[in-house]
């Protein structure tokens, strides 16, 4: 990644790239320092990685539909017929 | 006779007993998959296809490829994701044939790349703090339990959000957040790269998180005008 920044010091910008990959745990260990290290002193980003897993929360609880009763019917009759 | 997903608590039985049971041909095991994964599996059929009817039968035809596969399956990966997998394999055929073919092999395109928040919101270089907030993201409302309504405007958002993804994005944060399979599973699923896999979930997200946002700010400026 193209750090023109202090490579000690992760900016806001920086930040908001790497979330995905700090939720999920793959930053690399100095990395993923430097990220946490930013978190504790900026209220910013804090807030914007509360917004992403609440993004990720309510994608989560999205509705789902369900087949058509005749599609269910017509599969279990597959299923009872496919030989054993 | 309840069928539908998420109806009661049934405990989902594991994959080992699962799939004995199947085998055996234990049709309430049958029903009970039946009614809990197809509700994901249309959702994800509707991005490859044209219409409800079409995902509805790319739907149909995956569960006829798994009674007929049923012993062939080794148990390499989760029954869910062996599924997935031929859902997506079907839908990907029966796109093409309707015209809509994704091109999962060429990445990064141009609406893959770039900052995935507008870079006018942070401090320019000639500022003292390059690449820093101008001004912090407010925070929202917190969501609380009476509020039904809100939640349901809330997913209702989020929903549409969905719809305006290209879709690679759209296919990747479904089947990542909406469907909640981890990123090795999306990555067998798709035949992705993590790389790839990461860069489209991540933008998908920032992108839903940012029609949030404006959500929120619009919700907000209606209350305190009036
Ligand atoms: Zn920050």
């Amino acid at each position: 990644m193209g750090d023109d920044a202090d490579p000690g010091e992760m900016s806001c910008a920086q930040l908001v790239e790497l979330v995905t990959d700090f939720l999920d745990g793959t930053l690399d260990p100095d990395t993923s320092d430097r990220f946490e290290e930013h978190l504790r002193i900026c209220d910013g980003c804090d807030t914007y990685i509360e917004q992403f897993r609440r993004t990720i929360d309510t994608l989560g609880s999205l509705p789902e539909a369900g087949l058509p009763e005749d599609a269910r019917d017509a599969l279990l009759n597959a299923f009872r017929d496919w030989p054993r | 006779m309840g069928i539908e997903a998420g109806e009661g608590e049934q405990p989902f039985p594991p994959d080992s007993e699962l799939v004995a049971r199947l085998r055996g041909r234990d049709e309430t095991a049958f029903v009970l998959m039946v009614g809990s994964w197809s509700g994901g599996l249309l959702r994800l059929a509707r991005h490859f296809v044209s219409t409800n009817d079409s995902a509805a039968e790319v739907v149909q035809d995956t569960w006829l490829a798994v009674i007929h596969g049923l012993d062939s399956f080794e148990g390499r990966s989760s029954l869910k994701t062996w599924v997935c997998r031929i859902l997506v394999n079907t839908a990907k055929r029966r796109g093409v044939r309707e015209g809509r073919t994704i091109p999962w092999s060429s990445l990064p395109v141009a609406q893959d790349q770039g900052p995935t928040v507008d870079p006018a919101r942070f401090l320019g270089p000639e500022s003292e703090d390059p690449g820093h907030w101008r001004v912090f993201p407010q925070p929202w409302p917190m969501p609380s339990p009476e509020q039904e309504a809100v939640a349901k405007e809330t997913r209702a958002v989020v929903e549409e959000a969905l719809t305006h993804l290209p879709d690679r994005q759209r296919i990747v944060i479904t089947l990542r957040d909406v469907e909640g399979y981890n990123a090795e599973e999306v990555c067998s699923i798709l035949e992705l790269s993590a790389a790839n896999q990461r860069v489209l979930l991540h933008r998908a997200r920032a992108f839903v998180r940012g029609r949030l946002e404006e959500y929120f700010a619009g919700a907000k400026a209606a209350a305190d005008g009036g």
